[in-house]
């Protein structure tokens, strides 16, 4: 049997230019490698880290060490992000890590694009179709949850005051890309 | 839009959950020996009430987890949620309002 690895080539979905409306700049991200990981609380707050990714999070946060980030989206499942080139690797390194323990890795890399969203105006952008507070109170930098942006699914996760990265799926992606886009053209008088 | 609280996320808009229908219903242990009224009363028959109703509800586009929830079915007003499997809080039932909001969550 022919066996091709997960790094298979595919073809970008996005334009990888950035559109820039006033002072927001909306940047395709490039191929990443990413996985879904489920295991029971207890487990993951006993290994703490696995290859390089933070598990032990407070649900809704996240944690980035170097190219390596990690979601907490639920009581018992994680968003897994690292480097495109790194993807047999990373799924390798976690599944020893975890042993005999009881989890599920699955490789989600081309199932999600990923969307860079920055600028004063960044999260009034998102508001346009994300009905969560988007304060620095409500939001702080470094939360990352779930949620929806118009009529698609989303994960939001703010990296910076005025900096947010958005994944999703892949056949949504030219749609979240456009309604940001949209949404941001409020912003282009104001700020431009 | 009404704002829901999920035991694991906290306050979040309602258009991230999903209603899935009256909570505390166990399924029969022995279906096989039930009869086919008892059976269609586990299947199709609920309280359906003018009040105070529980629910089950699913954090569809957050958590993904489902949790159970008190609603007042004249108000839409939710009055607690909790998660599943813990038994239903009798503190809802009572204190519960149907009127509009109380004059100390106002400003």
């Amino acid at each position: 049997m022919l066996e091709t690895g997960r790094l298979a080539r595919r073809a970008a979905v996005l334009p990888a230019a950035s559109v820039t409306r006033g002072a927001v700049v909306i940047r395709p991200l490039g191929a990443q490698s990413r996985f879904s990981l489920r295991t029971r609380p207890a487990t993951a707050e006993a290994l703490g880290t696995v290859a390089g990714f933070t598990l032990a999070l407070p649900i809704n946060r996240m944690s980035t060490a170097g190219e390596r980030t990690s979601l907490r989206l639920g009581p018992d499942e994680w968003l897994l992000i690292g480097p495109e080139a790194e993807t047999d690797e990373l799924a390798e390194a976690v599944s020893a890590e975890f042993g005999e323990r009881v989890f599920s890795l699955v490789d989600v890399s081309h199932r999600n694009v990923g969307i860079e969203i920055t600028g004063r105006n960044a999260a009034h952008v998102l508001n346009a179709g994300c009905p969560l507070d988007l304060a620095e109170a409500a939001f702080p930098v470094g939360m990352a949850t779930r949620t929806v942006l118009g009529k698609a699914e989303i994960v939001l996760a703010r990296t910076g005051v005025d900096a947010w990265r958005v994944e999703c799926w892949r056949s949504f992606a030219t749609y979240v890309h456009g309604f940001l886009g949209e949404g941001a053209l409020d912003f282009v008088a104001v700020t431009g | 839009m009404l704002v829901i609280t999920c035991p694991n996320c906290g306050d979040r808009p309602e258009l991230e959950f999903r209603c899935g229908g009256e909570a505390h219903i166990a399924r029969p242990q022995t279906p096989a020996e039930l009869d086919d009224g008892q059976w269609g009363a586990f299947l199709f028959t609920r309280t359906n009430p003018k009040g105070v109703h529980a629910e089950r509800w699913i954090h569809q586009h957050g958590c993904g987890r489902w949790f159970n929830a008190l609603r007042d079915t004249v108000s839409d007003r939710l009055i607690a949620t909790y998660p599943m499997g813990t038994p239903r809080p009798d503190a809802g039932a009572g204190a519960a309002p149907s009127s509009p909001a109380s004059p100390t969550s106002q400003p």
